[in-house]
């Protein structure tokens, strides 16, 4: 190609008519390039986990790999402990944010007047854009001593833990159930209402369920930020790799989870050991449950999208 | 021949727009009442008025009367949810919930309260029944209503609206959205109705209103023209903007 005005400018049919296509070609393989590269960087991540990780499936007896005790420096490597500390966090924050979240979000769309959801939606999306560290941070220095003057042993617990979480996750469940909501037609409120429905009615019979695979969606995501969360969970849960006894108070006692330990014993390993491998493999443990959600989140949307055209439609 | 509702110098506004203007009508016991003229000259407007529907509308006032059996539901201590309980409405567009057939028709009698599951079955079927629907579907009352033509879902509507016995049943351009043999069928179903029911349909179709209405008006620019038994409005226009209007010269 010439780089010259005046000879561009001259042969305009011949010259210029190809110009075009090899910028389309060159622009349509970039893109090529791009979605192609994510593939290849997952496949290549999954491949790495598995070969760092892989290890801790073969050389740990099963039993010992989910057995209750976590004792990295005398051999021992029981993922239990760890499972357990992330189930709670993870399930404490779930019970705290989902309510919270639907609720703030049936207020938002449904409830409150225009002026009030002006100031509050950019409120909500600022607590997304806080640093998990400075709400762990938070937990720590404010909800800790809270936690500990209302009776627990220590103020750092799973429950402590579970409501920087919860805090964390919602922003997302909230913006992403309003949006839901919103998509909901205005006619199936007018349905609802013309027949008699109270507004509650309206909002808990027909609202609800007709936005449900959009509060599931909102719920999953919100769920996958939980559970991969690190630093927050590490400073406010206390950090002891043990399963707490079973029972109502468990909550409220330290746990380790399975990004916190992850983070917490990387550092200090032996490149190569059999304990580096099992952080990798716990590494593996995490890729799975996080895939398990995710999948099991397409597929209650997934059947709610199907009944809902009944195949004729 | 009873006014089931007596609207008295009715003015509506949306913020300083007045968009009805000192309307007087008398809406007849168990006869159909239809309102016809161009858009956007508020018979919609009106009809939504009936059940206060306009309500949901931010920055709306009205002014003036609406006696529904003597009572002017524009009064203080109304409760809305009773009124529309009474007065029910079926809108332009089908809009039956993304739920099944079922639950569609039972909704209103579950958030009324007003039967437990036994007689909700008979209430169900009723109403299917009264909405000529029942036979076609009564196979699959658990499929979604989505899944039904336009025609049946416009029926679910209806079958959904008289499912509370209300009294009396407004009707947005019902058809609107319907092709022709379904538009006939509900036409059909409006003349049934009428017995049991008070009716008031808006429509932009002429034809239709001359052939199910028993009285009609005309409305002009958020006025009422015109009122009077439909044979008579159509045949012998006292107002010449009727006569040019239903001719279509003008509208």
């Amino acid at each position: 190609m010439s780089t010259n005005p005046s000879l561009a400018a001259s042969d305009t049919t011949e010259e210029s008519a190809p110009r075009p296509r090899i910028g389309e070609w060159i622009i349509e393989n970039l893109i090529r390039l791009a979605g192609l590269s994510t593939v290849v960087i997952i496949g290549l991540i999954f491949l790495f986990l598995l070969r760092e990780g892989g290890p801790t499936f073969l050389d740990i007896p099963l039993r010992q790999l989910f057995g209750s005790r976590w004792y990295p420096i005398e051999g021992i490597f029981g993922l239990l402990p760890l499972i357990v500390g992330s189930l709670l966090v993870t399930v404490g924050a779930v019970f705290i944010a989902v309510p919270l979240g639907l609720i703030t979000a049936i207020y938002l769309g449904e409830i409150a007047p225009p002026w009030q959801r002006e100031i509050l939606k950019p409120l909500i999306e600022m607590l997304a854009g806080i640093p998990s560290i400075v709400l762990g941070f938070l937990g720590w220095v404010a909800l800790a001593p809270l936690i500990q003057n209302a009776g627990a042993a220590t103020g750092l617990t799973a429950f402590t833990g579970a409501v920087i979480l919860a805090y964390m996750s919602l922003p997302t469940i909230i913006s992403i159930s309003e949006d839901a909501l919103y998509a909901v037609p205005k006619e199936y409120r007018d349905g609802a209402l013309a027949i008699g429905a109270t507004q509650w009615q309206t909002i808990w019979r027909v609202v609800l369920p007709a936005a449900r695979s959009g509060i599931v969606i909102a719920v999953m995501l919100g769920i996958g930020r939980a559970i991969g969360e690190t630093m927050a969970v590490m400073l406010v849960t206390g950090n002891a790799a043990n399963i707490p006894a079973l029972s109502g108070g468990m909550i409220f006692e330290p746990v380790r989870t399975m990004t916190a330990t992850i983070a917490a014993e990387m550092g200090e390993v032996a490149q190569g050991s059999l304990h580096y491998n099992t952080l990798f493999g716990i590494g593996i443990v995490l890729f799975i449950i996080t895939f398990a959600i995710n999948s099991l989140a397409g597929r209650i949307v997934g059947t709610r999208g199907a009944r809902r055209t009944g195949g004729k439609l | 021949m009873e006014n089931k509702i007596d609207v008295q110098d009715f003015n509506f506004y949306y913020g300083s727009f007045h968009a009805l203007k000192g309307l007087t009508i008398p809406i007849r016991e168990r006869q159909i009442t239809a309102l016809i003229g161009p858009s956007g000259c508020g018979k919609s407007t009106f009809l939504r008025s009936l059940n206060r529907m306009n309500d949901t509308i931010a920055g709306t006032r009205a002014t003036g009367e609406v006696l529904l059996d003597g009572q002017n539901i524009y009064a203080p201590h109304v409760d809305v949810t009773e009124l529309r309980h009474r007065v029910g409405m079926v809108f332009q567009r089908p809009n039956p919930f993304p739920q099944s057939i079922y639950d569609n028709v039972a909704f209103g009698p579950r958030v009324l309260g007003m039967a437990g599951s036994k007689a909700l079955d008979r209430i169900v079927q009723e109403s299917l029944e009264g909405a000529g629907l029942w036979g076609e579907i009564k196979h699959r009352l658990q499929d979604p209503a989505l899944s039904l033509n336009p025609g049946q879902q416009q029926r679910l509507c209806i079958a959904r609206a008289i499912a509370v016995k209300p009294e009396v049943i407004l009707m947005d351009e019902p058809c609107s959205a319907l092709d022709p043999v379904a538009t006939l069928k509900v036409e059909e179903l409006m003349r049934i109705l009428a017995k049991e029911y008070t009716i008031v349909i808006v429509t932009h179709n002429m034809q239709q209103a001359a052939r199910v209405s028993d009285f009609t008006g005309f409305f002009w620019l958020g006025e009422l023209v015109e009122f009077g038994p439909t044979a008579q409005l159509f045949a012998t226009p006292q107002a010449e903007l009727t006569e040019s209007y239903i001719t279509g010269r003008r509208g």
